[in-house]
């Protein structure tokens, strides 16, 4: 893995996805572009409805037929955007993973979760049933489930959520993917399982030398968990760069407002959650300018015009504002 | 489980899956589904009775002893040529049943992959099965059984594909109906998040997850069958004489209705026990198989 270390292992260029709704085609997500090396992990936050889940389903090729892709998905160097599904079904679950938000739904309620488990070795990998089954095994056993060699023939109902997680990240990373997607991975489940998950994912990710996406809509969370980030907005990035830097500097007014929104601990009694004012646009019928703007506090005429470009406010910190002089001054 | 994460401190330690067992004590309480499998089961027996004895052979025309009303010697009496009506009734649930399961049996592998099919590719190939479908069950049974009478000569064989036939859409519609709920379920998408291809999503996890619907639309469509079987032959497009059959005994008692209505009365009322039983059967495994109560212990 040394030698291509420092080539672009997963390189996203000018992504955009239409959706095609009822109430017409909807500009789900607009130019997005990011590049992820092996080891590195990128962490993309905002709004229910900023386009996080819609870039995932896009770089997994999961979005309905109905739905085009534009722009640029590289893995080492191969295109998978128009990519055919029987030629994308090899990669998913085998280089390319994703993890889901409601560990619930995500597994089979009629298959034990042995055979989940085993279901992508025996087909990426070529495992016989017996080979697979002990895979599984050991995989279940180091994604921490107790008791992994006894429960492995149990059905997805007799688990906990945190543990049915559990068993979602052993089948996610069964074929050992070069790119990890975790959508939200911990959202449904209770805070004290949230950390061992989170940590758990980490740790699997710095084992194996992976790239991981990890989609979440709370800053915490992306503070803690990831080296870059994207914050979403309107479906395009409205900021990024590393974590460390964004959260020292935050360029764009939306993600101050984010941060401003998280409660906190400690906060004298009383005070008041603050809020970003308004709702977040309609995909269907986005403004030509900032799509941020009718929220925006330091919004000004030129903002409405035309989708402002990103600005370089720091090697590799850019925010796509046009009044970072005012906005940044602002919270330094 | 000692030693493990407080989530796991609250749940119940691996109980080995048993449906089997939960499944019939459940469903020996369900009032519906034990009256509809004994009706059912009573005329399954009736079927099988007959393979090997009746109370007299039931192809016996005994002209002098028409008519008879009900004896020790004749239970039910006799019919307008002098046959034992309780020996042609436990002949004719052969016919019944035999045409029932054909029928659906042709009706459930056609239609089932046919919605599967269509609920896996959508798009002009699953569109244009529903068209086809809708062609077909535009046609009612009977029609379509006038229609091949006049091809292949009326019959059993006549009525079983005709019947199969006009059960095809059903089972194309709550199939892919059904299928189509599942596709949009989180573990199929994460099914295909680690690169099952459409065939096999279809294979594992539709259509097992399916299976409880089809078997509960499968006995309802098995009583449909009996009452359309029932109704060909009656129209003399089925079941050809001698051999008996619910809907004939129907169609000969019809010309005697005034003279002797318990002619009719008698496999009408064998009807009504099949297609109820089944209905009832049909209900009860509705909320049996339901994964929502079955859930709770």
């Amino acid at each position: 893995m040394s030698e291509s270390a420092n080539t672009p292992l997963i390189e996203v260029e000018d992504l955009g996805v239409t959706l095609n709704t009822s109430r017409g085609a909807a500009q789900a997500v607009r130019k997005v572009s990011f590049s992820l090396k092996r080891g590195e992990t990128l962490g993309l936050v905002g709004e229910s409805g900023c386009g996080k889940s819609v870039t995932a389903l896009a770089l997994m090729g999961l979005l309905a037929d109905s739905a085009v892709v534009s722009g640029s998905v590289r893995l080492d160097g191969s295109e998978l955007v128009g990519l055919r599904d029987t030629d994308y079904g090899k990669l998913r679950g085998n280089r390319i993973s994703m993890i889901f938000q409601e560990p619930m739904t995500a597994l089979n309620p009629i298959h034990t979760i042995g055979r989940q488990v085993a279901e992508p070795l025996r087909r990426h990998k070529g495992l016989s049933a017996a080979q697979a089954r002990k895979e599984a095994v050991f995989l279940l056993d180091r994604v921490g489930l107790p008791d992994a060699a006894k429960r492995v023939d149990a059905y997805p109902h007799q688990f906990s959520g945190g543990q049915r997680q559990r068993v979602t990240i052993a089948m996610a990373l069964a074929c050992q993917p070069d790119v990890l997607i975790a959508d939200e991975p911990t959202t449904a489940l209770d805070v004290t399982i949230q950390r061992q998950i989170l940590d758990l994912i980490a740790d699997l990710v710095a084992e194996r030398g992976m790239a991981m996406i990890l989609i979440s809509h709370d800053l915490g969370v992306i503070a803690e968990n990831v080296q870059k980030m994207l914050v979403m907005y309107g479906g395009t990035v409205i900021e990024s760069g590393p974590t460390a830097d964004v959260f020292a500097r935050m360029g764009h007014p939306y993600t101050q407002g984010l941060f401003r929104a998280r409660p906190r601990l400690g906060a004298k009694k009383g005070t008041r959650l603050q809020t970003i004012a308004g709702t977040v646009p309609e995909l269907a019928d986005l403004p030509a300018g900032c799509a941020f703007a009718d929220r925006c506090a330091i919004v000004e005429s030129r903002c409405r015009a035309a989708l402002p470009a990103a600005v370089e406010v720091r090697a590799g910190h850019q925010v796509r504002c046009l009044r970072t002089d005012v906005s940044m001054a602002e919270c330094a | 489980m000692s030693g493990s994460t407080t989530a796991t401190a609250n749940m119940p330690t691996a109980t080995p899956h048993r449906p089997a067992t939960g499944f019939w004590r459940r469903a020996l309480r369900h009032r519906s589904f034990v009256l509809g499998g004994a009706l059912v089961l009573l005329v399954f027996a009736a079927a099988l009775v007959s393979l090997v004895w009746t109370p007299w052979p039931p192809y016996d025309i005994d002209i002098a002893a028409k008519l008879k009303p009900p004896s020790a010697a004749h239970w039910l009496g006799t019919d307008a040529l002098g046959r034992d009506v309780v020996s042609l009734l436990l002949v004719g649930a052969r016919s019944t049943i035999l045409v029932g399961v054909i029928a659906v049996g042709i009706g459930l592998t056609f239609g089932v992959c046919l919605g599967l099919t269509a609920a896996a590719l959508r798009g002009w190939v699953g569109e244009l099965i529903m068209r086809m479908s809708d062609f077909t069950f535009a046609f009612p049974a009977v029609l379509s059984a006038i229609m091949l009478a006049a091809a292949i000569g009326p019959g059993m064989v006549t009525s079983i594909i005709a019947i199969g036939i006009f059960q095809i859409p059903i089972f194309v519609r709550v199939t892919r109906g059904s299928a189509n709920a599942v596709w949009a379920r989180e573990f199929v998408l994460a099914a295909r998040a680690s690169g099952k291809g459409r065939f096999r999503i279809t294979i594992e996890h539709v259509m097992p997850n399916i299976l409880s619907l089809l078997i509960v639309q499968a006995t309802i469509q098995f009583a449909l069958a009996i009452l359309a079987e029932a109704a060909l032959s009656y129209l003399g497009l089925g079941t050809q004489p001698p051999q008996p059959s619910w809907g004939r005994m129907l169609n000969d008692a019809q010309t005697l209705l005034f003279q002797e209505p318990s002619l009719a009365v008698y496999p009408g009322v064998a009807i009504a026990i099949a297609v109820e039983g089944l209905n009832l059967l049909g209900d009860g495994l509705r909320d049996l198989l339901d994964p929502r109560l079955a859930r709770e212990r």
